[in-house]
């Protein structure tokens, strides 16, 4: 990704359909936005606290990394945070299918187009387009919706291995829904760490997540 | 009392730090009787889960069973203390104390216990730490003891008082439940001290803090008692 390649300088027509008036994150997906990265860092903090109280692997998260101070102060964070990623998701799921967002943004990805973003990306020969998500990016925004999903329900399983048995059967059990809900949580992690790196390259695609953005103010630099 | 007071002053700096609460005011941190936004707010949210879970209890479904073969040996130990400080009750002077909406006050020894009908379970034993043993216990269903002492059970709660200081209380839907037993052995032999001697309560469809061991007192209550572990911030209701 290079910073320095702005919209300007891609080939004409490249983002033809799109009007250069329209907002680029809409407010519905501004807010869901920044609510779900609140929900997302209280459950992750929560959630390593919860997994040092009985690790499973040889090694623990660093305290200061944690939220909760201690098991129960985690839980209660955890079961409180998890509400709101489930409301603030599903709004999203809904939002994004009844406007065509997913349909519209995300898809389709191809092997094939994923194969030649990300060597391109390699190389630093991928501009960054405002308005257009390269096959690399909606492969990676695909994937960690469906980790989230995944979270949600192997994190089910984990708090209700008894009543919701069939989900706790589907996955393999007590241990393996935890060891599953750890590695949906460590490629929501992962994902978290790219995202953040790529703003940093990027940093001037972080004013339009926050106050909505014109195609045609990007254009004039 | 605040329920989560020893972590109150740390959980609202971490929500601070991450913005979530930064818009509400401030309060007295050092003042027990002044819980702060964050100890409100999850006791708010660890209610609503409270109803969650009673919400999504089926008293038909089973918690799993297992084979002989798949028990945990040796059995682990847990407590909030050391294995060298489990009571030690004397089952000859041990009574079972009962108060509350029941009928038949008068208290139990243990050989009324045994004499009512016995069940035997291999079930799975899941911590709130996250870990998880395999156990097999028998005893008393505690339905079948609910109804022997003539308990309302319209009432909203089972309360227990342990030996060791220990408390809990748990819902009168879970009490019910088949697999819900006063366990009088653990193992094909009478509990002991650290396993909880002479009965304890064992629950397969919560988590293990809500099993407690070394009964001395039952009570059928419609006031919320809530518990040891509860009171401190763990979910009441803690279901499986």
């Amino acid at each position: 990704m290079n910073g320095t390649q702005v919209a300007a300088t891609l080939p004409a027509g490249r983002h033809r359909d799109i009007p250069a008036s329209k907002v680029i994150h809409p407010w519905p997906l501004r807010v869901m936005h920044w609510l779900n990265a609140v929900a997302i860092i209280m459950l992750i903090g929560s959630g390593w606290q919860i997994y040092n109280a009985s690790p499973f692997l040889p090694f623990t998260f660093p305290e200061w990394a944690t939220i909760g101070e201690w098991l129960g102060g985690a839980i209660a964070w955890h079961l409180a945070a998890i509400w709101l990623l489930m409301l603030n998701g599903l709004t999203y799921l809904i939002w994004g299918f009844v406007r065509g967002h997913f349909r519209k943004k995300l898809w389709p990805v191809t092997p094939r187009a994923v194969l030649h973003d990300a060597w391109a990306a390699l190389r630093f020969r991928l501009p960054h387009e405002v308005g257009v998500y390269n096959a690399v990016q909606r492969l990676l925004y695909l994937g960690v919706i469906a980790l989230g999903i995944l979270a949600v329900l192997s994190g089910l399983a984990v708090w209700k291995p008894v009543q919701l048995w069939p989900l706790s059967d589907l996955l393999g059990g007590f241990f393996m829904s935890r060891i599953v809900h750890f590695i949906a949580m460590t490629g929501i992690a992962l994902f978290l760490a790219v995202h953040l790196l790529l703003v940093a390259l990027v940093p001037h695609v972080l004013p339009p997540m926050i106050i909505g953005g014109h195609l045609e103010d990007l254009e004039t630099h | 009392m605040t329920v989560f007071n020893s972590s109150r002053r740390k959980l609202l700096e971490r929500a601070l730090a991450f913005g979530a609460l930064s818009l509400l005011p401030g309060c007295d941190f050092d003042n027990v009787h002044h819980p702060d936004l964050a100890d409100d707010f999850l006791r708010l949210m660890s209610g609503w889960n409270n109803e969650v879970q009673a919400a999504l209890f089926n008293p038909r479904t089973l918690a799993p069973t297992f084979k002989p073969s798949q028990i945990t040996r040796p059995p682990r130990f847990n407590a909030f203390y050391d294995i060298s400080q489990a009571p030690h009750v004397d089952v000859a002077t041990w009574r079972l104390e009962l108060s509350g909406q029941i009928g038949a006050k008068r208290p139990w020894r243990i050989d009324r216990l045994r004499a009512l009908p016995q069940e035997s379970q291999i079930t799975r034993f899941i911590c709130v730490e996250g870990w998880r043993v395999i156990g097999q216990w028998s005893g008393v269903p505690l339905r079948h003891f609910l109804r022997a002492v003539d308990a309302d059970t319209r009432a909203h709660y089972v309360a227990f008082r342990c030996a060791d200081g220990y408390f809990t209380s748990i819902d009168m839907e879970s009490a019910l439940h088949p697999q819900t037993i006063l366990a009088l052995d653990f193992l094909g032999a009478p509990l002991t001290a650290p396993f909880g001697a002479p009965v304890r309560l064992r629950i397969p469809t919560k988590l293990g803090f809500k099993n407690p061991k070394s009964i001395i007192a039952m009570e059928v209550t419609n006031k919320w008692t809530g518990g040891y572990w509860a009171n401190q911030g763990y979910n009441w209701f803690s279901g499986s």
